[in-house]
């Protein structure tokens, strides 16, 4: 079960949902009701974000959404007050509204433990899994000096900060010179000027007279139980809802409209990440399946994971494809970009039209050369931000690992992530990028080459971005929210299997993999070499007994050259053997790599073959 | 949404602004509501808390934490100069003396008896927030600031770098088409705001940060040259913090791009006035853009305002804003309400516009800009 759970509590059966997701562009509004026995999304609107000038009240764009939904459905959801709840014996209003925010920056988080790989890690995971954007982590061994961490401290505006460090019991001394450091910075909040900081204390509980006296006076300090109480455990809930408290008291209510909006719901307004974090938890208990979901926004990417009873969510801050689009060519060079792009374009040219996407980033690709250039970046992003979440979705460093969840977590050991491609079922991903892509196939490509998972994977794209809106619908009916997450929300792209290896050489056109497929009675067989890639069709809803036989070089979850026998999902996409090898290889003499991607692009139709000769002759 | 389109930036000679001048932290409001302002005219100032310094005073006498009290020779509260002793330590009969001197003047914050830290905080360091702009206070946000209203002209860039400043506007070039170059900065141009067309070099800013410009206007720059301008490479779309000489605004985007006629026709009415820059560029929620601001220009003639409550109408002067047209200026022909597939594929809603060649094409609306008047 997700560890954070809004304090509401139905107490009544409910047929219809409103619910919105006030982001820092756009406030989407969807309606949910009862259709026979299930819950089914009726329809969606969306309006622009007022929460800056001129409007600055949050709920005229809450508003402008919901219209939208009254006109598509011809139902009155809205009065002079707000939403109408509980719905009317007119059939006006709805039974329950509910919201998430990421408006005005959503929330951002400094903080601080004593040791960098360890408190402090622990206490980013928590701020994370809450939903924050981590600004940055200080720790006593972070390698700057303490006038340097009181300068960043004071040069950082957070929302809040999480202060952890010690086990209980343990000694006091290195958590309390972090607390005098924050108290001779006197850090000021981003927003309320003349509002004292909120700052929550999860560390030794030995140290908190300690802590009370250096931050008592100058910060809004509220101590909860320490989220390292020993090493070998981390206990993140009680830190991750004080942090929704806060957000709730502290960060919604300075921001302009909020406190309208919290008049017209129940359920407390939860952080946009938090409520995907809490949805993707939910679906993976749901499906009985590892999941990872991505989402790729212009600012930011965010990855969040589930493996057994381990969830975390990683932000990466500056990975976007139009705010921040010149940081992932910053971060990954040009190179990286370009052994995605099959045919020849300067530096110089694909950094301009990279930058003028940045300054113009409502614009979309008009030509293929455009649009692959733009799936290229995508990718990088993506990947980029994966190798991110792999290093803080780590095991709790320092210690032997005493937990015992499965096999595959006693391999894991201290520090080492548990990530595990071959065990992850579910790969969902979100985003204008991937949810936009002029074919659902091209979606599938850009998660397979930036996450490259291993074995058998269900891809899916997130239709409309409902997520949030279904996460924080889960914390109160959580039935509802799956019915409409798997019906409606998401766009089954089908499974994709994908042998790990070559274990040892392997030349190009070698042996990889023979694929028996039966559905309908009907048998298809493939036999996929090392390098190459197959698409074979099968239609959403429909599933395949499979039987998979690698070569002895090649692993599909069984081991070296053992055969797995097992169902397949289909989806728009069907069924994909990627035989490319694990980790990907691309050619990096520019001929060969261009021709290779262009048969790739061809086995897989992903663009208008027409247009793709121009590139090569295949 | 109804309007997909990017709304354009606003290249306007007659224009109400105003300016919200406000303090990091509460502070004294210097002017009151009516008042009269210039560009350097302190509106506001606050102190922010010194720096703190911390001194690990067990860790330098070899003492426990909790003992430090017996060795301070200042208590929390006391004023210390640098040099200062703030502990002392003497063993074997006061043979062998160990002190802690201050690094800095301030007073003493706190001694914890826990870490073994001191904390010293230095004097106050005062922050003031000038009106940027000529004008009048119209509203003062107590304790915060003011908000300061003018006339005049007003011209959006689409990027910038470098912060707020002022200058006489110049005009260096002959037309929209020219690039800036070095050759085109003169000795006079200490102190100028300076004007080019397509494009401004590397060589040229370089130029104009010796001699002594506050600003440049150009069409465009070339990736590398800002690159180099700055000495790093902008990751995120947010600036107006850099430490640069002269602050720099283009006005169409990356590449050599011909100024818009609209604005440079407008920058050559302006030259010889007194402009407020500031490169500032934050692309996201709540967007920034970089301005000129000419305070009290008084527009020639009556000019025709436009009318852009229907958004895109045909007629309406656009400027390509994404490849394969990308800079070029157009004149919409046609609005096909329903959608259409174009070359990647996706179904979206196109418009279908006259190039200043003659040319028809057919772009996505969300890659046009109307050019506001």
């Amino acid at each position: 079960m997700p560890e954070e759970k809004a304090a509401f509590k139905l107490d009544r059966e409910i047929t219809s949902v409103l619910a919105t997701d006030c982001g820092s562009t756009t406030t989407k509004a969807i309606l949910i009701e009862k259709v026979g026995d299930e819950y089914r999304l009726i329809t969606r609107g969306e309006a622009p974000t007022t929460v800056e000038a001129p409007f600055e009240d949050v709920t005229a764009g809450a508003r402008n959404a919901i219209r939208e939904v009254e006109e598509l459905t011809g139902k009155t959801l809205l009065d002079e007050k707000g939403v109408i709840t509980p719905r009317r014996p007119d059939g006006s209003g709805v039974d329950i509204y509910m919201s998430t925010s990421s408006a005005g920056g959503g929330l951002q988080m400094m903080v601080a433990g004593v040791v960098k790989t360890m408190t402090a890690e622990s206490a980013a995971r928590a701020a994370l899994g809450a939903g924050a954007i981590v600004m940055d982590v200080i720790a006593v061994d972070d390698g700057r000096k303490p006038h340097e961490k009181i300068q960043r401290i004071r040069q950082l505006r957070p929302d809040m900060i999480l202060l952890s460090g010690g086990i209980d019991g343990g000694t006091i001394t290195h958590v309390v010179e972090i607390a005098e450091l924050i108290s001779a910075a006197e850090p000021k909040p981003r927003l309320g000027i003349g509002y004292k900081l909120p700052v929550i204390y999860a560390g030794n509980k030995d140290a908190r007279p300690h802590i009370k006296n250096s931050l008592g006076e100058k910060t809004d300090l509220r101590v909860v139980d320490n989220l390292r109480p020993v090493l070998e455990k981390e206990v993140l809930g009680p830190a991750r809802e004080e942090i929704h408290n806060l957000f709730m008291e502290h960060v919604m209510a300075q921001a302009p409209g909020y406190n309208k909006l919290m008049t017209w719901t129940p359920v407390p307004i939860m952080p946009t990440p938090g409520a995907v974090g809490i949805c993707m938890q939910t679906a993976s208990k749901e499906y009985d399946l590892s999941v990872i979901g991505v989402d790729i926004g212009g600012a930011t990417t965010d990855v969040f994971s589930v493996f057994g009873e381990y969830f975390n969510r990683t932000v990466s801050a500056n990975l976007g494809m139009s705010y921040s689009i010149c940081n992932v060519l910053l971060e990954t060079g040009v190179a990286n970009i370009m052994r995605w792009i099959p045919f020849d374009i300067s530096e110089g040219e694909l950094r301009n039209r990279i930058r003028n996407k940045m300054i113009r980033p409502t614009t979309i690709p008009q030509t293929l050369d455009d649009l692959i250039i733009e799936q290229a970046i995508a990718r990088e992003a993506l990947r980029l931000a994966f190798i991110h979440h792999k290093s803080l979705a780590v095991g709790l460093r320092g210690v032997h690992r005493q937990r015992t969840i499965g096999d595959t977590f006693e391999q894991t050991g201290s520090g080492e992530t548990y990530i595990d491609m071959m065990e992850l079922g579910l790969l969902i991903g979100s985003g204008g990028v991937l949810s936009h892509a002029p074919r659902r196939v091209q979606s599938a490509m850009m998660l397979l080459d930036a996450f490259q998972p291993e074995g058998l994977t269900m891809l899916a794209v997130d239709s409309i971005f409902m997520m949030p809106q279904l996460g924080i619908l889960s914390t109160v009916h959580e039935k509802a929210a799956m019915q409409v997450f798997d019906r409606d929300c998401l766009i089954k792209l089908g499974t994709a299997i994908a042998p790990a290896g070559p274990n040892g050489s392997a030349r190009e056109g070698d042996a990889c993999v023979k694929v028996e497929l039966e559905v309908d009675g009907q048998k298809i067989v493939e036999e996929v070499p090392f390098g190459s890639m197959k698409r074979i069709p099968l239609e959403d809803g429909k599933k395949a007994k499979a039987i998979i036989h690698p070569t002895r070089q090649f692993d599909v979850g069984k081991g070296y050259g053992h055969t797995l026998e097992t169902t397949v999902n289909g989806g728009v996409v069907g069924v994909t053997v990627d035989c490319r090898g694990r980790p990907l290889t691309i050619p990096e003499d520019k001929a060969q790599r261009n021709k290779k991607l262009v048969e790739w692009f061809v086995a897989m139709n992903m663009y208008p073959e027409e247009l793709l000769k121009k590139y090569a002759e295949v | 949404m109804a309007h997909a389109y990017t709304p354009g930036l606003k290249v306007t000679e007659r224009a109400v602004i105003r300016k919200t001048r406000r303090l990091p932290l509460l502070g004294e409001v210097l002017v009151e509501k009516g008042a009269a302002v210039s560009p350097d005219t302190i509106v506001a100032r606050t102190n922010i808390p010194g720096n703190p310094q911390t001194v690990n005073v067990a860790n330098a006498l070899g003492v426990e934490p909790e003992d430090i009290v017996d060795f301070m020779k200042v208590k929390q509260g006391d004023s210390i100069k640098k040099g200062d002793i703030l502990a002392e330590y003497k063993s074997f009969f006061g043979l062998f003396k160990h002190t802690v001197t201050s690094p800095v003047d301030g007073i003493v914050e706190m001694i914890s008896t826990v870490t073994g830290q001191v904390t010293l905080r230095e004097p106050p360091i005062p922050i003031q927030v000038d009106a940027y702009i000529d004008g009048v206070v119209e509203e003062v946000l107590p304790r915060e600031g003011v908000i300061i209203r003018t006339e005049g002209a007003f011209i959006q860039g689409i990027f910038g770098v470098g912060g707020e400043t002022q200058g006489v506007i110049r005009v260096a070039v002959e037309g929209p088409d020219d690039v800036l170059d070095a050759p085109q900065i003169r000795p006079d141009d200490c102190g100028k705001i300076i004007v080019g067309g397509s494009l401004v070099t590397a060589a040229a800013i370089k130029k104009a940060a010796e001699i002594g410009s506050r600003g440049i206007v150009a069409g465009g720059i070339i990736d590398s040259d800002l690159i180099e301008y700055l000495g790093f490479d902008i990751g995120v779309a947010i600036t107006g913090h850099e430490d640069v000489p002269v602050t720099v605004i283009i006005t169409e985007g990356f590449g050599r791009m011909r100024m818009a006629n609209r604005t440079f026709e407008l920058l050559k009415r302006l030259e010889g006035f007194t402009a407020s820059i500031n490169g500032a560029t934050q692309i996201r929620a709540g967007v920034m853009r970089p301005e000129i601001i000419v305070p009290g220009y008084q527009a020639q003639g009556v000019t025709q305002e436009q009318d852009l409550s229907q958004g895109l109408v045909p007629g309406t002067p656009i400027r390509i804003i994404r490849e394969p047209y990308f800079g070029k200026l157009a004149e919409v022909v046609d609005l096909p309400p329903e959608l259409q597939v174009i070359e990647t594929e996706a179904k979206v809603r196109i418009l279908r516009a006259k190039l200043t060649d003659g040319t028809i094409v057919t772009v996505p609306r969300a890659n046009v800009e109307i050019i506001e008047a």
